[in-house]
């Protein structure tokens, strides 16, 4: 979809801080907040802005901790869908976060949550190499998140220039 | 024999040196918390990664030792290509390039290579704070020449014009300008060159913000038909490639000028850092960051701009750097009284336009290098402040 330089500019804007007001985002890019609020709602029903999620590092909320597991599927893909069938098959579970179609030594990188290393033990075994479709399934759990999304975990980004120079 | 006050001992030059206003401000709000600054004259960004971490390597390899006087040679080259590709400028990087410890004293060593005892520079002012004691540390005369927020800061001619005696050597601009963010035209860079050439003056052109231009394409004074002969171009890293705190700049000007810069530059310095110079290499290499950088302050201009003219400080846009320079006039408070008040009533730091001049009286500097949260809250707090008086 072609988008106008104002558009792609509210979505640089956006992704970057979604709690900006549209009166803040008008004025940083020239337009009214009428104009600005007409574009962002243009490109939620355009489902471009697909929703306004929140960063958290939930690692350190007591009780939280959790567990993530990439898992590299192998599936048959079958005639005329293709890998969206079974890949709806799978991304429709809650616990699973994402899902990729892959080139390369397998087909589907699924990254699953849960509580413990056992609930995705389970759900590996109980839901997913069930599907007809699975051929086989490598399960890497993630053990400590750096980076995520572009965001660097425990930065430490304080401001360290002088207060006043020239 | 006793020794007489040590004042005594001190050159009248440095006595007669006033302090920068700058001082003042810093000490003020340097002790206070909660302060939201908006009188840093250098980018938010830390400096890129890429650009980091090519010095780190470069230490790991154990390139520690002096370069050239003038530089890496591979680093002139580069700089040479840039002024070239992205200005249209045709430097030798074997002889008319060097690389300085920033852009501070690439301004230094022009100074003390063209001022005879009693030349004249004329100095279009408001403007950073260190070309005038530069001049007469030089043993030049520094003369201030206003330009006015009616005229949005540009360099008016005729006025120019006025200042020229038989002792003025050159001319000091600087586009896009510090503190005002005002940008210079080609035509009204020619309208200077016609006079530098009319008197047959030099200028020094000070561009380190000329990647920091966000309205037409940029226009180099050297570029200008005629002018790099007579021209002194400074440039450098500090603030289109958030590098201030790695001081590397640069000169670029014709040989028999860089020559005799060179000369002051082996005594004085030897060299610009070697891990900087490294540094720099890889900045010139890989610069996508420098157009992130630029998009992003140019939204943050537009934002504080209007958000000043709401609260009630008349604003022209600025065309480039990262200042917006309201009038504050109408508050009938100085620059002074107003930065001041601003500072202990909402703990909001701005820098008064006085200090870059006399002409900078009635307008105060704000940075707009903080991040959006920030200048939120300060514009908040700005408005707020003209309200209550
Ligand atoms: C107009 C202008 N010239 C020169 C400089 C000095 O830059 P550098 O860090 O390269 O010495 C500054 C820094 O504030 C500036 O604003």
């Amino acid at each position: 979809m072609k988008l106008t330089e104002k558009e792609t500019e509210i979505l640089e804007i956006l992704e970057e801080d979604s709690r900006l007001t549209p009166e803040t985002i008008a004025k940083m890019i020239g337009l009214s907040e009428e104009e600005t609020k007409k574009l962002i709602s243009g490109l939620e029903e355009k489902k471009i802005i697909v929703n306004y999620a929140t960063t958290i590092d939930w690692k350190k909320v007591d009780g939280h901790e959790g567990v993530t597991a990439m898992i590299d599927v192998k599936v048959a893909p079958k005639r005329g869908v293709g890998f969206d069938e079974i890949a709806e098959r799978i991304y429709r579970f809650n616990e699973v976060k994402s899902v990729y179609l892959m080139s390369g030594a397998y087909d589907l990188s699924v990254v699953i949550e849960g509580k413990t290393m056992n609930d995705i033990a389970r759900f590996v075994s109980e839901k997913l190499s069930t599907l007809e479709s699975v051929l086989s399934t490598t399960t890497h759990f993630i053990l400590k998140k750096y980076k995520h999304d572009g965001i660097i975990f425990d930065h430490e980004d304080k401001d360290k220039r002088i207060v006043v120079s020239p | 024999m006793k020794m007489k006050t040590l004042n005594s001992y001190l050159s009248e030059t440095v006595i007669n040196m006033k302090p920068s206003g700058i001082r003042k401000f810093f000490d003020l709000a340097a002790n206070m918390e909660g302060v939201i600054s908006l009188g840093v004259g250098e980018p938010d960004f830390v400096t890129p990664w890429n650009v980091r971490e090519a010095c780190i390597l470069s230490l790991e390899q154990g390139f520690t030792s002096y370069t050239a006087n003038a530089g890496l040679y591979e680093l002139r080259e580069k700089i040479s290509e840039y002024l070239f590709k992205r200005f249209d400028l045709q430097y030798d990087p074997a002889e008319e390039i060097i690389v300085t410890v920033g852009a501070s004293q690439a301004i230094d060593i022009a100074f003390r290579s063209i001022i005879n005892s009693g030349d004249e520079v004329l100095i279009i002012e408001p403007c950073f704070v260190s070309y005038a004691p530069l001049v007469t540390l030089a043993g030049g005369k520094p003369v201030s020449v206003s330009t006015f927020g009616e005229e949005e800061f540009k360099v008016n001619p005729e006025i120019l014009e006025k200042y020229i005696t038989s002792k003025t050597k050159a001319i000091m601009i600087c586009t896009p300008n510090n503190p005002t963010g005002t940008v210079l035209s080609k035509k009204e860079l020619e309208a200077v060159a016609q006079i530098a050439k009319r008197y047959d003056l030099l200028v020094v052109a000070d561009e380190i913000y000329a990647e920091l231009c966000y309205e037409d394409e940029y226009v180099s004074m050297p570029s200008i038909e005629g002018m790099k002969e007579r021209t002194i171009l400074i440039s450098g890293f500090s603030k289109g490639f958030a590098m201030t705190g790695w001081r590397l700049g640069y000169i670029a000007a014709d040989r028999v000028f860089a020559r005799a810069m060179l000369k002051v530059h082996q005594y004085s310095i030897m060299c610009a850092p070697t891990m900087a110079q490294y540094a720099a290499l890889e900045a010139l290499e890989n610069d996508e960051d420098v157009l992130y950088m630029r998009k992003s302050y140019q939204r943050r201009r537009n934002y504080i701009v209007q958000s000043l003219n709401e609260a009630g400080l008349f604003c022209h846009m600025p065309g480039g750097a990262f200042y917006a320079f309201p009038s504050i006039k109408s508050t009938g408070l100085s620059s002074e009284e107003f930065a001041e008040r601003l500072l202990l009533e909402e703990k909001v730091a701005v820098v008064p336009g006085n200090v870059f001049g006399q002409s900078g009286e009635g307008y105060i500097r704000c940075s707009y290098a903080s991040s959006m949260e920030q200048l939120q809250e300060a514009m908040k707090r700005i408005k707020r402040f003209v309200q209550s008086l």
